[in-house]
């Protein structure tokens, strides 16, 4: 195959006929350019909708409570519904085999202090699954424990935010913060996906908040997962079986849509798997066709290029050349420009991604346009290879041509 | 070195056949500079396509340096072109896009020698054909006589038994046509047989031998008289 005379004699060919090198590497570059850009935008879009769902897990149900909007059971509208520690307990019990992790949680806005750095933040009282229902990844030591719980311990689980605030790049590990008063001890700073608002709360012990902030046993709200082993619909089904009992529960009218209000993510994520369905089939459609417009262009050019070449292959014909010398050089040229030009439409289209991905961002709804490089690396082998069927089929008649004939081809 | 025995080609016209040579004899030995005369439509194209390998005949025999060519396929034809015969064409055929040398080159390639040999062979018989100048030069660049010479140069560099030339003056003016008549001429005493077709008396005359075609039949195969050079 590699024959360094034959790979002279085609670059020659290449450069010598400028005109038929760019028609046919320009056609095969802008489909690959065209490619990869309606594919990077389309993927783009698809981040932009994970993203919007992402930062909390997917499975995460969150419970609040407000106040009835509608008399039940001869109590008023207008009552004030409260959790307290006995629906934690209820819960627990009632779905264990639904709830994968569950934290009841209160919520202050307090003052941080440190060293005369000081700053708001919302400070958490949680149990030790909250945080895989956040998603927070530990940076440092540890997430609040069920130790802590029991002796209500006044340490606190800080995001990587705060630290930054209030210790510029020390490290924050076993200081002692002053919160609204109180010093707590950080045990542990962490991450989250979820971005910077999440990156600035501070977790403690649900039994220290409760008795500093409550002093008694009233939850603000719960947080919990469902099963992943649920699928979305019985997700749903759960969830809507939740917000049954404990409206029951808190004598709440079942038509009373504010006192009880139960957030399920399912049903967000429900709507967006059909969405990216419904967009990965778009985007697979656009590909297609762009890449079946690229095979109809090159299979045109190759015949063209076999056409207007009739009497140059005659005239090697007369002097020498074999039938399969005839076709392996009119393949090897298509497989050469074809890759060479598939590259750069590949290359030009990803740094073209890369260079407006930005401003995409900001202006359009696509966030982080990109393509997978097996899927653009594919689209260019599928171009190859029908650059070099659309080619080898009028070689192969080209060859068979008699000398004579094709010397009289004008 | 070329016998002809009988030989009958026809080319289908419709349903139609036209019966273009008609029961061909002719044998040219080593060495000759025999020249084919006819009017079109004598057939003497076709005879020189049958000769050269380009196409095939349908009845008779022939002969190539004494090999009997029959059911040839394409590859076989292909080497025994590269390694007999030499064509010289009236429109030249040289390859537009390459240079007078890469033109002269090129049936070696074919032939599978090496680069820089190939060049240096080719640059060899360009000088033989007055053309060592203008070696770098693409056909458009090249007068009509100089692509003719060019193509004799192509015709000549794999030493074929035989050079074939169809009308190879046809498009030059009568100077230009007696310089390739010439080198033709200049080729032949080196001992190359050399089968010319041509339609022009004055260029027939230059040849040792004419053989006169008329629709598909030898009218007359006679040496010609030489006249005494001055």
């Amino acid at each position: 195959m590699f024959d360094f005379d034959r790979w002279i004699e085609i670059f020659q060919t290449i450069s010598k006929n400028k005109l038929r090198t760019v028609l046919s590497g320009f056609t095969i570059a802008f489909a690959i350019l065209l490619f990869t850009l309606l594919f990077g935008i389309g993927n783009g879009l698809k981040h932009t909708f994970e993203k919007q769902f992402a930062g909390d897990s997917q499975n995460s149900i969150y419970v609040n409570s407000g106040s009835t909007t509608k008399p039940y059971k001869g109590l008023q509208s207008g009552r004030k519904i409260q959790f307290r520690n006995d629906d934690t307990k209820f819960m627990n019990e009632k779905f264990e085999d639904e709830i994968q992790f569950f934290s009841p949680n209160i919520q202050r806005n307090a003052q941080a202090i440190y060293k005369g750095e000081q700053n708001r933040y919302n400070i958490r009282g949680v149990y030790p699954d909250y945080q895989p229902l956040e998603e927070a990844v530990m940076q440092e030591g540890r997430f609040i424990s069920a130790l802590d719980i029991k002796r209500k311990a006044k340490v606190i689980a800080i995001g990587r935010l705060v630290e930054k605030d209030l210790f510029g790049n020390l490290s924050a590990m076993d200081k002692n913060i002053n919160l609204d008063g109180l010093s707590y001890k950080v045990i542990g700073v962490f991450s989250d996906p979820g971005g910077d608002n999440d990156e600035r709360y501070i977790y403690t012990p649900f039994s220290t908040m409760q008795s500093i902030y409550k002093e008694n046993d009233e939850v603000d709200y719960f947080g919990l997962t469902f099963n992943p082993k649920l699928k979305v619909d019985d997700a749903i089904a759960f969830s809507n079986l939740l917000t049954k009992v404990l409206k029951e529960k808190h004598n709440v009218d079942p038509r009373d849509q504010a006192a009880i209000r139960v957030f399920n993510y399912a049903e967000g994520t429900k709507n967006v798997q059909q969405f990216m369905t419904v967009l990965n089939v778009i985007i697979l459609f656009i590909g297609i066709g762009t890449l079946i417009a690229g095979i109809i262009g090159i299979s045109n050019i190759m015949v063209y290029i076999v056409k207007e070449r009739t009497k140059e292959l005659g005239i090697r014909k007369a002097l020498g050349a074999t039938p399969k010398s005839i076709i392996g050089m009119i393949l090897m040229e298509s497989i050469f420009i074809t890759a060479v030009a598939g590259y750069s439409g590949l290359l030009i289209g990803v740094f073209t991604l890369r260079a407006i991905g930005d401003s995409l961002e900001e202006a359009y709804f696509i966030m982080n346009p990109s393509v997978e490089t097996y899927v653009v690396t594919g689209a260019t082998i599928i171009l190859i290879i029908a650059g070099t069927i659309a080619g080898y089929i009028p070689a192969k008649r080209a060859a068979s041509i008699k000398p004579i004939v094709a010397l009289n081809d004008e | 070195m070329i016998e002809i025995k009988n030989l009958h080609k026809s080319y289908p016209i419709g349903k139609d056949k036209l019966h273009v040579l008609k029961g061909l004899n002719l044998h040219i030995k080593e060495g000759e500079f025999v020249s084919i005369m006819g009017s079109s439509g004598s057939g003497k194209s076709t005879l020189l396509n049958i000769v050269g390998l380009l196409d095939v005949h349908d009845e008779g025999e022939f002969y190539l340096n004494k090999q009997l060519i029959e059911k040839l396929d394409e590859k076989k034809a292909a080497i025994l072109r590269n390694k007999f015969l030499g064509f010289i064409f009236q429109s030249f055929n040289l390859i537009t896009y390459k240079t007078a040398l890469e033109n002269v080159a090129l049936p070696l390639y074919y032939k599978g020698i090496g680069r820089k040999e190939r060049q240096k062979i080719a640059l060899e018989y360009l000088d033989k054909v007055g053309l060592k100048d203008r070696a770098n030069h693409i056909p458009s660049e090249l007068s009509g006589g100089e692509k003719q010479r060019v193509a004799v140069a192509r015709a000549l560099v794999t030493e074929p038994k035989v050079i074939l030339a169809d009308e190879p003056t046809g498009a030059l003016d009568s100077v230009t046509s007696k310089s390739v008549m010439d080198l033709l001429k200049k080729i032949n005493r080196e001992g190359m047989t050399v089968f010319v077709i041509t339609h022009e008396e004055d260029i027939a005359a230059e040849t040792d031998r004419i053989v006169r075609l008329k629709d598909g039949i030898i009218m007359s195969d006679e040496k010609v008289k030489k006249k005494v050079e001055a």
